[in-house]
Protein backbone atom coordinates (compact mmCIF):
# COMPACT_ATOMS: atom_id res chain seq x y z
CA UNK A 1 0.00 0.00 0.00
CA UNK A 2 1.19 3.45 -0.68
CA UNK A 3 3.82 2.44 -2.64
CA UNK A 4 2.34 4.39 -5.72
CA UNK A 5 2.41 8.57 -5.30
CA UNK A 6 0.68 10.24 -7.55
CA UNK A 7 2.19 13.25 -8.37
CA UNK A 8 0.20 16.71 -7.88
CA UNK A 9 1.12 19.17 -11.06
CA UNK A 10 -1.54 21.76 -9.78
CA UNK A 11 -0.77 23.39 -6.19
CA UNK A 12 -1.77 26.51 -4.89
CA UNK A 13 0.60 28.40 -2.67
CA UNK A 14 -1.04 28.70 0.65
CA UNK A 15 -3.44 26.19 0.52
CA UNK A 16 -2.83 22.60 1.85
CA UNK A 17 0.26 21.26 -0.07
CA UNK A 18 -0.37 18.07 -1.19
CA UNK A 19 -0.57 15.29 0.88
CA UNK A 20 1.11 12.17 -0.08
CA UNK A 21 -0.27 9.44 1.96
CA UNK A 22 0.82 6.90 3.69
CA UNK A 23 4.07 7.88 1.74
CA UNK A 24 6.51 9.82 4.48
CA UNK A 25 8.08 8.28 6.99
CA UNK A 26 8.20 4.65 6.66
CA UNK A 27 10.83 3.28 8.65
CA UNK A 28 12.06 0.46 10.18
CA UNK A 29 11.54 1.00 13.29
CA UNK A 30 14.45 2.66 13.80
CA UNK A 31 14.10 5.92 15.56
CA UNK A 32 15.70 8.71 16.66
CA UNK A 33 16.04 8.42 20.45
CA UNK A 34 15.32 11.48 22.29
CA UNK A 35 19.34 10.88 22.87
CA UNK A 36 19.93 10.95 19.40
CA UNK A 37 18.33 14.11 19.92
CA UNK A 38 20.22 15.66 22.90
CA UNK A 39 23.44 14.86 21.10
CA UNK A 40 22.82 16.24 18.14
CA UNK A 41 21.68 19.90 20.24
CA UNK A 42 24.71 19.66 22.17
CA UNK A 43 27.30 19.60 18.85
CA UNK A 44 24.94 22.10 17.82
CA UNK A 45 25.09 24.07 20.87
CA UNK A 46 29.02 23.50 21.13
CA UNK A 47 28.19 21.25 24.17
CA UNK A 48 26.52 24.68 26.14
CA UNK A 49 23.18 23.98 27.40
CA UNK A 50 20.68 26.26 25.42
CA UNK A 51 18.67 28.77 27.66
CA UNK A 52 14.91 29.44 27.56
CA UNK A 53 13.70 32.56 25.85
CA UNK A 54 14.48 34.68 22.81
CA UNK A 55 12.75 31.56 20.63
CA UNK A 56 9.56 30.49 20.21
CA UNK A 57 8.52 27.50 18.02
CA UNK A 58 4.69 27.24 17.31
CA UNK A 59 3.03 24.02 16.51
CA UNK A 60 -0.29 22.70 16.09
CA UNK A 61 -0.79 20.58 19.73
CA UNK A 62 -3.11 18.03 17.63
CA UNK A 63 -2.27 17.40 14.22
CA UNK A 64 -4.11 14.93 12.50
CA UNK A 65 -2.37 14.46 9.60
CA UNK A 66 1.49 13.38 10.29
CA UNK A 67 2.57 14.17 6.72
CA UNK A 68 2.34 17.90 6.59
CA UNK A 69 2.27 19.62 9.80
CA UNK A 70 2.49 23.26 9.58
CA UNK A 71 5.61 24.79 12.27
CA UNK A 72 6.73 28.26 12.90
CA UNK A 73 9.95 29.81 14.52
CA UNK A 74 10.32 33.42 15.56
CA UNK A 75 13.53 35.08 16.99
CA UNK A 76 14.06 38.02 19.39
CA UNK A 77 16.43 40.72 18.86
CA UNK A 78 17.75 42.72 15.97
CA UNK A 79 19.03 41.51 13.01
CA UNK A 80 21.84 43.52 12.70
CA UNK A 81 22.81 43.36 16.43
CA UNK A 82 26.07 41.18 17.79
CA UNK A 83 23.53 38.97 19.63
CA UNK A 84 21.45 38.44 16.44
CA UNK A 85 20.29 34.81 15.77
CA UNK A 86 22.19 33.57 12.84
CA UNK A 87 20.88 29.78 12.61
CA UNK A 88 17.73 27.91 13.76
CA UNK A 89 17.34 24.32 13.68
CA UNK A 90 14.81 22.00 13.95
CA UNK A 91 14.80 18.24 15.65
CA UNK A 92 11.83 16.00 16.27
CA UNK A 93 12.57 13.87 18.74
CA UNK A 94 10.50 10.62 17.12
CA UNK A 95 11.87 10.25 13.85
CA UNK A 96 13.77 7.82 12.68
CA UNK A 97 16.41 10.82 12.01
CA UNK A 98 15.90 13.59 14.27
CA UNK A 99 17.27 16.69 11.86
CA UNK A 100 14.59 18.30 10.10
CA UNK A 101 15.50 21.64 8.70
CA UNK A 102 18.24 24.65 9.28
CA UNK A 103 16.91 28.20 8.78
CA UNK A 104 19.86 30.72 8.26
CA UNK A 105 19.08 34.31 8.60
CA UNK A 106 21.05 37.38 7.47
CA UNK A 107 20.11 41.19 7.77
CA UNK A 108 18.48 41.23 5.12
CA UNK A 109 15.52 38.98 6.60
CA UNK A 110 13.90 41.83 8.21
CA UNK A 111 12.60 39.18 10.78
CA UNK A 112 13.73 35.95 12.39
CA UNK A 113 10.33 34.44 11.44
CA UNK A 114 9.77 31.54 9.36
CA UNK A 115 7.55 28.49 8.71
CA UNK A 116 7.56 25.22 6.85
CA UNK A 117 5.84 22.14 6.92
CA UNK A 118 7.11 18.86 8.29
CA UNK A 119 6.81 14.99 9.04
CA UNK A 120 5.92 13.51 12.27
CA UNK A 121 5.90 9.71 12.65
CA UNK A 122 4.03 9.83 15.79
CA UNK A 123 3.31 11.96 18.65
CA UNK A 124 6.47 13.26 19.54
CA UNK A 125 8.36 16.62 21.10
CA UNK A 126 9.57 19.16 17.67
CA UNK A 127 12.68 21.16 19.51
CA UNK A 128 13.47 24.57 17.92
CA UNK A 129 17.34 25.58 18.53
CA UNK A 130 18.62 29.47 17.73
CA UNK A 131 22.12 29.68 17.86
CA UNK A 132 23.48 33.44 17.99
CA UNK A 133 26.43 35.36 16.54
CA UNK A 134 27.86 35.59 20.29
CA UNK A 135 27.57 32.02 20.41
CA UNK A 136 24.85 32.03 23.17
CA UNK A 137 22.19 29.38 22.44
CA UNK A 138 18.72 29.29 23.04
CA UNK A 139 15.62 26.40 22.75
CA UNK A 140 11.80 25.99 22.64
CA UNK A 141 10.19 23.01 22.50
CA UNK A 142 6.15 21.66 21.61
CA UNK A 143 4.55 18.33 21.92
CA UNK A 144 2.54 17.56 19.02
CA UNK A 145 0.05 14.73 19.21
CA UNK A 146 -0.29 12.69 15.99
CA UNK A 147 -2.84 11.34 15.13
CA UNK A 148 -1.85 9.50 11.39
CA UNK A 149 1.64 9.36 11.93
CA UNK A 150 3.18 10.17 8.98
CA UNK A 151 4.64 6.55 7.76
CA UNK A 152 1.18 4.90 7.29
CA UNK A 153 2.06 1.43 8.75
CA UNK B 1 10.61 13.27 -11.75
CA UNK B 2 12.91 16.39 -12.94
CA UNK B 3 10.81 17.40 -15.51
CA UNK B 4 7.75 17.90 -13.57
CA UNK B 5 9.54 20.25 -10.98
CA UNK B 6 8.05 23.50 -11.16
CA UNK B 7 9.00 25.95 -8.15
CA UNK B 8 6.07 28.78 -7.36
CA UNK B 9 6.87 32.17 -5.09
CA UNK B 10 4.41 34.55 -4.30
CA UNK B 11 6.31 38.26 -3.57
CA UNK B 12 4.88 41.51 -3.16
CA UNK B 13 5.50 43.74 -6.34
CA UNK B 14 6.01 46.90 -4.54
CA UNK B 15 7.05 47.91 -1.32
CA UNK B 16 8.66 51.01 0.39
CA UNK B 17 11.95 51.38 1.57
CA UNK B 18 13.07 49.29 4.34
CA UNK B 19 9.78 47.98 4.46
CA UNK B 20 10.22 43.65 5.88
CA UNK B 21 8.15 41.91 3.33
CA UNK B 22 6.68 38.51 3.75
CA UNK B 23 7.39 35.84 1.12
CA UNK B 24 6.16 32.57 0.28
CA UNK B 25 7.48 29.68 -1.58
CA UNK B 26 6.43 25.97 -3.09
CA UNK B 27 8.40 23.66 -5.32
CA UNK B 28 6.44 20.40 -5.94
CA UNK B 29 8.99 17.63 -5.05
CA UNK B 30 8.04 13.80 -3.67
CA UNK B 31 10.78 14.59 -1.25
CA UNK B 32 11.33 10.66 -1.14
CA UNK B 33 13.20 10.10 2.19
CA UNK B 34 15.34 6.90 1.30
CA UNK B 35 13.22 4.76 4.16
CA UNK B 36 10.57 3.45 2.40
CA UNK B 37 10.80 0.07 0.60
CA UNK B 38 8.86 -0.63 -2.81
CA UNK B 39 6.63 -3.76 -3.23
CA UNK B 40 9.64 -5.89 -3.67
CA UNK B 41 10.93 -4.71 -0.75
CA UNK B 42 14.13 -2.90 -2.19
CA UNK B 43 15.04 0.51 -0.40
CA UNK B 44 13.47 3.25 -3.16
CA UNK B 45 17.01 5.64 -2.81
CA UNK B 46 16.37 8.98 -1.08
CA UNK B 47 15.91 12.31 -3.51
CA UNK B 48 14.66 15.39 -1.72
CA UNK B 49 15.45 19.35 -2.28
CA UNK B 50 18.35 19.48 0.20
CA UNK B 51 19.08 23.44 -0.14
CA UNK B 52 17.26 26.28 -0.32
CA UNK B 53 18.23 29.99 -1.04
CA UNK B 54 17.11 32.97 -1.66
CA UNK B 55 19.01 36.19 -2.22
CA UNK B 56 18.01 40.39 -3.05
CA UNK B 57 20.56 41.49 -5.53
CA UNK B 58 22.87 38.72 -5.14
CA UNK B 59 23.14 39.47 -1.53
CA UNK B 60 21.64 36.20 0.72
CA UNK B 61 18.82 36.97 2.43
CA UNK B 62 17.17 33.48 3.63
CA UNK B 63 18.70 29.91 3.36
CA UNK B 64 17.55 26.16 4.68
CA UNK B 65 19.06 23.27 5.03
CA UNK B 66 16.50 20.46 4.40
CA UNK B 67 16.11 16.98 5.64
CA UNK B 68 13.69 14.24 4.77
CA UNK B 69 11.83 15.18 7.55
CA UNK B 70 10.15 18.23 5.45
CA UNK B 71 7.14 17.73 3.95
CA UNK B 72 6.54 17.07 0.15
CA UNK B 73 6.18 20.05 -1.72
CA UNK B 74 8.46 21.95 0.69
CA UNK B 75 6.98 25.11 2.01
CA UNK B 76 8.89 28.41 3.01
CA UNK B 77 7.48 31.63 4.30
CA UNK B 78 9.92 33.88 5.58
CA UNK B 79 10.54 37.88 5.45
CA UNK B 80 13.19 40.20 3.27
CA UNK B 81 14.22 43.69 4.17
CA UNK B 82 13.88 45.24 1.17
CA UNK B 83 16.41 48.39 0.63
CA UNK B 84 15.99 49.23 -3.03
CA UNK B 85 13.91 48.36 -6.17
CA UNK B 86 15.96 44.74 -7.37
CA UNK B 87 15.43 40.85 -7.67
CA UNK B 88 14.80 38.32 -5.40
CA UNK B 89 16.33 34.98 -6.59
CA UNK B 90 15.40 31.62 -5.37
CA UNK B 91 17.57 28.46 -6.00
CA UNK B 92 16.30 25.18 -4.82
CA UNK B 93 19.08 22.34 -5.33
CA UNK B 94 17.95 18.33 -5.22
CA UNK B 95 19.95 15.43 -4.49
CA UNK B 96 20.58 14.62 -7.79
CA UNK B 97 22.96 17.82 -8.71
CA UNK B 98 20.14 19.44 -9.99
CA UNK B 99 18.62 23.07 -9.03
CA UNK B 100 15.61 25.19 -10.07
CA UNK B 101 15.44 29.21 -10.22
CA UNK B 102 12.65 31.75 -10.14
CA UNK B 103 13.56 35.28 -10.09
CA UNK B 104 10.62 37.90 -9.17
CA UNK B 105 11.16 42.08 -9.46
CA UNK B 106 10.55 44.19 -6.38
CA UNK B 107 9.79 47.93 -7.34
CA UNK B 108 10.19 50.48 -4.38
CA UNK B 109 8.29 53.43 -4.43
Amino acid sequence: MGMHVTRRSALALGAGAAVLVGAALRSGGAEAAAEDTAKAISDLAGGKEPQAGRITLTAPEIAENGNTVPISVSVDGDLAAPDAVETVTIFAEGNPNPGVVSFHFTPLSGSAEASTRMRLAKTQNVIAVAKMRDGSVYMDKKEVKVTIGGCGG
Amino acid sequence: MAANVKPRVRVPKTASKDEVIVIKTLINHEMETGLRKDKDGKIIPRQIINKFTAEFNGQKVFEADLEPAISANPYFEFSVKVPESGTMKFTWVDDNGSSYTEEQKIEVQ
